[in-house]
């Protein structure tokens, strides 16, 4: 019978397993990852797990019973430290091997954990054990602390500030989610945050962290200091691809695959998740994701590829990221960076609903921000498919709002 | 024939579902998910599971019925 090893067990490896079962494969399916937690997911760490309007038990991905059912064998609390791809072994910490037909690399990204992290009291947030210490500390009282304005970090100060707490945001860019949105729609953000109640000090390092859990002094690069009680780090995360460093594989900020998510030089190890990076054909360059959608539809194209390695078509996929911040769910599909949006219906500032349309040099959709309205961004995230015409989205679009009167 | 399920309360309007199976699911003006149809043909089976897999909530199932 023949083996695939799936290594990491997050949304990515679930997601690759379930997909081949469910596509027919009828191999051996072997999951592993170092955490002895049943698989979860991530994104409710930074929101609904720190308020407690959700629990554990509530985000699992795959539970033991429906691995069983599955025939999925899930391997717990085993980290892989090896990949030989031509003998195709991998090796664990536990001095253990095991052979592979195919191969996932799923092993995602760990937080960056800045110098000054030593600290108790100062939190990154990437895995259950990391929020559950987060969430014990966000229940001791504020004021919290959050460096970074990511994604991440922006989602961790508006659930500071559900939790009633004092919140201050840092980041070195001038607004949030800068590296994902255009200016006019950053300060949008920026906005939400102030009017939430967050004191947002932008363009602002942090040259030191000092003190203890519950009494921590944050030093600004210009002298000025903070106190916290907690601290949150969200300055991003690298590719966990360490483990790969003398395969002989290609590494270059995460596993370098080509278009059909196949490691370089090889025909049987894939990477999925937020450790591929694989050539994406529409942007004519290797591409790193690191948004849950991505990884299931990277899943998804893997398992196809796996069951059957005769589909030739390479991996094309239309980003989306969700981020619920305050009473926003901002929805980035594509690509919303550049100066400036190029159409908006609605006003960020004012309106809790809007859209911002972003259009390449051709005229076409190549993004959209969505925030707080469903229909909007339906027709976007076909429209980025179809390459609908301009003038028929917009068009469409203004209806709409007339309609609803955003 | 198998059959499909959601569960409103716990749909957040992310329309992967609708982007996955848009002859299945869409989403209403409050963004909730609408089934179009409950019976999954055979043919439709896996594309389906796959929408249903791509919901980052969990909200939606398919049942052999
Ligand atoms: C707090 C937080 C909030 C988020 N919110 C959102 C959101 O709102 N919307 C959105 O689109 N995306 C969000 N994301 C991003 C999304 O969760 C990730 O893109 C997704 O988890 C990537 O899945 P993955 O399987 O590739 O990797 P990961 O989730 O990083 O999982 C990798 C797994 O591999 C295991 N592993 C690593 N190294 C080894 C090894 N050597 N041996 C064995 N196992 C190993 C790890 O233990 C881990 O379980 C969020 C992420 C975080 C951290
Ligand atoms: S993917 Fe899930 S959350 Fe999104 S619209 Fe469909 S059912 Fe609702």
């Amino acid at each position: 019978m023949t083996r695939t090893l799936i290594v990491g067990a997050s949304v990515g490896g679930v997601r690759t397993a379930q997909a081949l079962r469910g596509g027919g494969y009828d191999g051996e399916i072997v999951l592993i990852d170092l955490e002895t937690e049943a698989p979860y997911d991530k994104p409710p760490l930074s929101k609904a797990l720190l308020t407690g309007s959700a629990v554990p038990d509530g985000i699992r991905l795959l539970t033991p019973e429906q691995a069983g059912a599955a025939r999925i064998d899930l391997l717990l609390g085993l980290r892989a430290v090896g990949l030989d791809p031509r003998a195709r072994v991998v090796a664990f910490d536990d001095g253990s091997s095991l052979g592979y037909d195919r191969l996932v690399v799923a092993t995602g990204g760990s937080a960056r954990r800045p110098p000054w992290a030593t600290t108790d009291g100062v939190h990154l947030v990437r895995t259950l054990a990391d929020a559950a210490g987060l969430r014990r500390d966000l229940a001791a009282g504020g004021p919290l602390v959050v460096i970074g304005a990511g994604f991440v970090g922006a989602e961790v100060a508006s659930t500071g500030r559900r939790l009633g707490l004092d919140v201050t945001m840092i980041d070195a860019q001038p607004y949030p989610l800068s590296r994902s949105l255009s200016p006019d729609l950053a300060r949008a953000v920026l906005a939400l945050h102030e009017n939430a109640g967050v004191r947002c000090l932008m363009g602002a390092g942090v040259s030191g962290v000092a003190g203890s859990r519950g009494r921590l002094t944050v030093t600004l690069d210009d002298g000025t200091e903070l106190k916290a009680a907690t601290l949150v780090a969200g300055i991003g995360a690298a590719p966990s691809d360490g483990w790969l460093a003398t395969s002989g594989l290609t590494l270059d900020d995460g596993l370098v695959c080509d278009e059909h998510c196949r490691a370089v030089g090889t025909t049987d190890v894939y990477a999925v998740g937020d450790v591929a990076r694989w050539f994406d054909l529409a942007r004519g360059r290797h591409v790193r994701v690191e948004h849950w959608t991505n990884a299931v539809e990277q899943a998804a194209y893997v398992a196809h590829a796996i069951i059957d390695p005769r589909s030739p078509r390479p991996y094309r996929p239309v980003d989306f990221v969700w981020s619920d911040q305050h009473h926003w769910k901002i929805q980035v599909i594509g690509d919303a960076t550049g100066p400036a949006a190029t159409a908006i219906l609605g006003d960020p500032m004012a309106d809790q609903r809007f859209a911002a349309l972003y259009a390449d040099e051709h005229g076409r959709l190549r993004g959209a921000v969505v925030v707080n309205w469903p229909r909007a961004l339906v027709r976007c995230r076909k429209a980025m498919r179809e390459t609908a015409a301009w003038r028929d989205l917009t068009a469409d679009l203004h209806t709409a709002v007339g309609r609803a009167g955003a | 024939m198998a059959a499909v399920e959601a569960d409103l309360e716990a749909c957040q309007g992310y329309a992967n579902c609708v982007v996955g199976a848009d002859r299945y699911f869409d989403i209403d003006d409050d963004g909730v998910v609408v089934l179009l149809r409950i019976e999954v043909a055979d043919e439709d089976r896996r594309r389906v599971e796959e929408a249903v897999r791509s919901c980052p909530v969990s909200a939606l199932k398919v049942t052999d019925a």
